[in-house]
């Protein structure tokens, strides 16, 4: 006696395989529940294996001098490591891109947004994402082939290798991602403030600057943000352009070493596993990712904050 | 000034529009459209939806430039001068002819920048302070926000924020003052102090509001327009002028019959 | 300018109502309008210039380069006998890898999150992850490959493999194709998914039958896009150790998953990094396969976009 109510269907035609059915559903629940854990297994996994070599790293060389020294050495027979030689550089080429790109990015966004007819932005904004994708090996091929030579014509000491042209195309590389990411905060400002600063007799640009970029601006904030983040992880075209010199200073015609520079050249070389220079690079990797996680929570606060204003 | 004798002749009329037609694309949104807006006065444009008084108003600023595709013809006329004019910088325009906007749009800054801001850029010499405070007591907002000026301006409710975009409207001294359906997004106690402050504005200024509520109108204007829609095509409608007067004989003894039925609620 | 004329008396004392002066500062206004507005067109058209010029230059350079022998031959220390035959086996091997693996997963994983998990704790915090992880440098990821795949793998993928480093790009691009993923299934209406209930189906079957293929155009521009990224990147793969000089195609076979290789791009850095001019001009050609690769790979995401958008 079945305790179902519905008859049974007399000539047996249907006979879904319910239990099949069920173990299927079942098995694609954990598969590509486990397919979804594999994003957070990266973050676990980028932690873990910088964290291991960096701990090994801390044993010989002490955090003390890893923050203080004056000097990157690795290679001496009485080796220093002191990160704010890479730092500097770091912060060299990042902040000439930035000078490059936050006035092209945010001039960019202001046309596309306000000026541009909707015909002309169709055909501009794919050409910036042309601009966007072009490898960065290539980026550092113009820097190097094409750039310093031309800047060597009018700053003859530069150096065949150095920090400015390495920023200055760093930072029309990542002048995309300033431009795509403010025209969207800009593009979002209600165009009722507009209309309320036309209304009081001001002009385009005047309401530009005094009421849209405003409104924009936390928005406009975690874009730069973000470049800086991209500006300080960005490696082919330093490596490749600003040189390997490890030198603390910020002058910006003479070759320098970024952390990632020094990540590529550690990694060109043949260097042993469990070795000294070989952990280094996880320390400096470590580095690297604190920095740049810092500025990505920086930036995605910035863009909470944005979005209170207006949903 | 070469259009002093037009002036004369108009001493009376603020603005005036003649034969105005206005398209947006190329479907005409307004059909041929002339009346005079009065000194010191407040005009009501009443209306069903769509009827295109909102439209209308707009030409008044030249607000409609902003809209792309929109375009006036005819002439509108402000103290005999032509709007439209080819040597006439809309800015200047609306400098002069300001305007409130359906829903309160106060800019994202404190409330005294909300005031300062535009004075400032329109070349105002006096004591700042001064202004911030007399156009806010002129608003009937002081009070409320006397200790609070450097909150930002979306922190006020519904009602401060448009009497704030009122207060930053009369601080540069505009002639005109139109306003799109000021009341339509706020609750009746604060439609009450706005109505109150337009009485109260109306000796300084001519006042051109747009509104869907006839009580309104009729409580508060001293003239009235009132327009109609009509379908033209697959869903357009074009807005024509019916009938304009004192508000008294538009409400109690309107000349149309389309406007008796719609005073009268039995359409709109 | 005509001024218009003003009603008899300015109302407060601090506006400057005489007509010249206020007309000639609005003048004075409006030209630093026109002058701002020739300097963000200025912006915009400087950066498109200087992608100009970058195509120009390394077309120049590299257009004589290219010809049968440069597409057929091993890398050499003579610049006139060498050739991307390995990089360019090299780039295809790893596209296919990194496609082999990103689609199911990425895909697996956006269903998951859409379709089975949707506004759940876990979904949201997979997404923060996943927003994170994007902005975590592609080197980081190198060093991740180096440790993980090259060092704790290295029975499977026998160290600085192809395998090894299609796996690194995989996990680089996978949240490029999460996201598509699931933005392409969001925007299947839900009507579609209920019609599918009502029938008997489960949520496994409505997906697989009726959403999923709706989905997929969307999907498989993602992974496109993703692709395209992997091909061009360079810094993780010198990171876990991609060699140059490979003077060998591996084999169809596991073994082949298992061998060194090199890419395009690594081959471009190289050769950039030389000091000779003769290895800038090769740099400049494979520098121009790369990008008719790439500039091919969008076509298609394009076309693949705009033909099922309707």
């Amino acid at each position: 006696m079945t305790t179902n109510s519905l008859p049974p269907d007399p000539n047996n035609l249907w006979q879904p395989s319910r239990g099949l059915n069920k173990w299927v559903e079942r098995a694609v629940i954990w598969l590509f529940g486990l397919f979804a854990i594999i994003s957070v297994a990266t973050t676990v996994g980028i932690v873990l294996s910088l964290l291991f070599e960096t701990i090994e790293f801390f044993q010989v060389v002490s955090l003390w001098n890893f923050l203080t020294d004056r000097q990157w050495t690795p290679l001496f027979s009485n080796p220093q490591y002191g990160i704010l030689v890479l730092l500097s550089a770091t912060f060299l080429t990042s902040l000439i891109a930035l000078l490059v790109a936050v006035p092209l990015g945010l001039l960019s966004a202001i046309y596309l947004s306000e000026y541009a007819s909707p015909k002309l932005r169709k055909w501009l904004k794919p050409a910036l994402e042309i601009l966007a994708g072009v490898p960065t090996v290539v980026y550092g091929y113009f820097a190097l082939l094409l750039v310093t030579p031309f800047l060597q014509l009018f700053i003859p000491q530069l150096g065949g290798f150095n920090a400015l042209s390495a920023g200055i195309v760093m930072g029309i590389a990542i002048t995309p991602l300033i431009a795509s990411l403010s025209e969207d905060a800009i593009y979002a400002v209600p165009s009722a403030l507009r209309d309320g600063s036309y209304a009081l007799g001001l002009t385009k640009r005047e309401t530009i600057f005094g009421v849209v970029l405003p409104a924009a601006l936390s928005g406009i904030v975690a874009s730069i943000i973000l470049a800086v983040s991209r500006a300080v992880g960005e490696t082919m075209i330093v490596a490749l352009a600003a040189g390997l010199n490890p030198r603390l200073g910020l002058n910006p015609f003479v070759p320098v070493m970024t952390m990632t520079a020094y990540i590529v050249q550690v990694s060109l070389g043949d260097t042993p596993a469990g070795s000294i220079a070989f952990q280094s690079i996880f320390a400096v990797g470590m580095t690297l990712f604190l920095l740049t996680l810092i500025f990505n929570i920086i930036s995605f606060w910035f863009v909470r904050k944005f979005r209170e204003t207006y949903e | 000034m070469t259009t002093n004798s037009v002036s004369q002749v108009a001493t009376e009329a603020a603005l005036r529009a003649k034969n105005v037609n206005v398209y947006y694309g190329s479907s005409l949104a307004v059909r041929d459209v002339s009346l005079d807006i009065f000194k010191h006065e407040i005009t009501a444009f009443i209306g069903p939806s769509g009827c295109g008084k909102s439209t209308l108003l707009r030409c008044f600023n030249r607000t409609n430039d902003l809209i792309t595709g929109a375009r006036v013809e005819g002439k509108v006329m402000f103290q005999g001068t032509d709007l439209y004019a080819k040597d006439i910088d809309p800015v200047y325009v609306r400098r002069r002819i300001g305007m409130v906007f359906q829903k309160p749009n106060p800019f994202t800054k404190s409330i005294y920048e909300n005031i300062a801001f535009a004075a400032r850029i329109n070349g105002y010499k006096g004591d700042m302070d001064e202004l911030v405070e007399n156009s806010l007591r002129r608003a009937a907002l002081w009070d409320e926000v006397k200790d609070k000026l450097k909150q930002s301006g979306l922190s006020l409710s519904g009602g401060q924020q448009q009497r704030l975009c009122i207060a930053r409207t009369i601080a540069i001294e505009p002639e005109v003052i139109l306003m799109d359906e000021p009341c339509s997004a706020l609750d009746p106690i604060s439609t009450l102090q706005i109505e109150e402050l337009m009485k109260e504005l109306e000796s300084r200024y001519t006042i051109v509001i747009v509104t869907h509520n006839m009580q309104q109108a009729s409580r508060i204007s001293d003239k009235t327009a009132f327009f109609n829609a009509e379908a033209v095509g697959a869903g357009n409608k074009v807005g024509y002028l019916v009938e304009y007067g004192d508000t008294e004989q538009v409400f109690n003894e309107p000349i149309e019959q389309a406007t008796q039925d719609y005073v009268s609620g039995r359409f709109g | 300018m005509t001024p218009l004329s003003s009603q008899a008396t300015p109302l407060d004392t601090g506006w400057d109502i005489e007509q010249k002066e206020v007309l000639n500062a609005l003048g004075r206004r409006q030209g630093i309008d026109r002058w701002f507005s020739w300097l963000a067109l200025l912006a915009v058209v400087f950066s498109l210039f200087v992608l100009v010029v970058l195509l120009v230059d390394v077309l120049i350079d590299g257009v004589p380069v290219l010809n049968w022998n440069f597409f057929t031959s091993f890398p050499s220390r003579r610049p006139a006998e060498a050739g991307i035959i390995s990089a360019l086996v090299g780039t295809i091997w790893v596209m296919v890898l990194v496609a082999l693996f990103t689609f199911p997963i990425g895909v697996g994983a956006g269903i998951f999150l859409e379709e089975f998990v949707p506004d759940s704790w876990l979904a949201r915090a997979i997404e923060i992850n996943i927003s994170n992880l994007a902005g975590v440098p592609s080197i980081i990821y190198g060093l991740l490959g180096l440790q993980v795949f090259v060092r704790i793998l290295f029975p499977i993928t026998q160290g600085r493999s192809v395998l090894s480093g299609a796996l690194t790009l995989a996990l680089l691009v996978l949240p490029i194709v999460i996201i598509a993923t699931r933005e392409s299934l969001r925007s299947i209406p839900s009507s579609l998914r209920q019609a599918g209930f009502a029938l008997g189906a489960t949520r496994w079957q409505v997906v697989r039958s009726h959403v999923f293929p709706l989905a997929l155009p969307g999907i498989l521009t993602g992974v496109i896009l993703a692709l395209s990224r992997a091909i061009g990147e360079t810094a993780p793969l010198i990171t876990i150790g991609a060699l140059t000089y490979i003077p060998f195609l591996p084999d169809l076979s596991l073994r082949g998953l298992q061998s060194p290789f090199t890419v395009l791009p690594i081959q471009i850095y190289n050769w950039v990094s030389r000091p000779q001019a003769d290895f800038h001009a090769l740099a400049a050609g494979a520098i121009i396969v790369l990008m008719v690769i790439l500039l091919l790979m969008n076509a298609t995401a394009i076309y693949l976009r705009n033909r099922f958008q309707k």
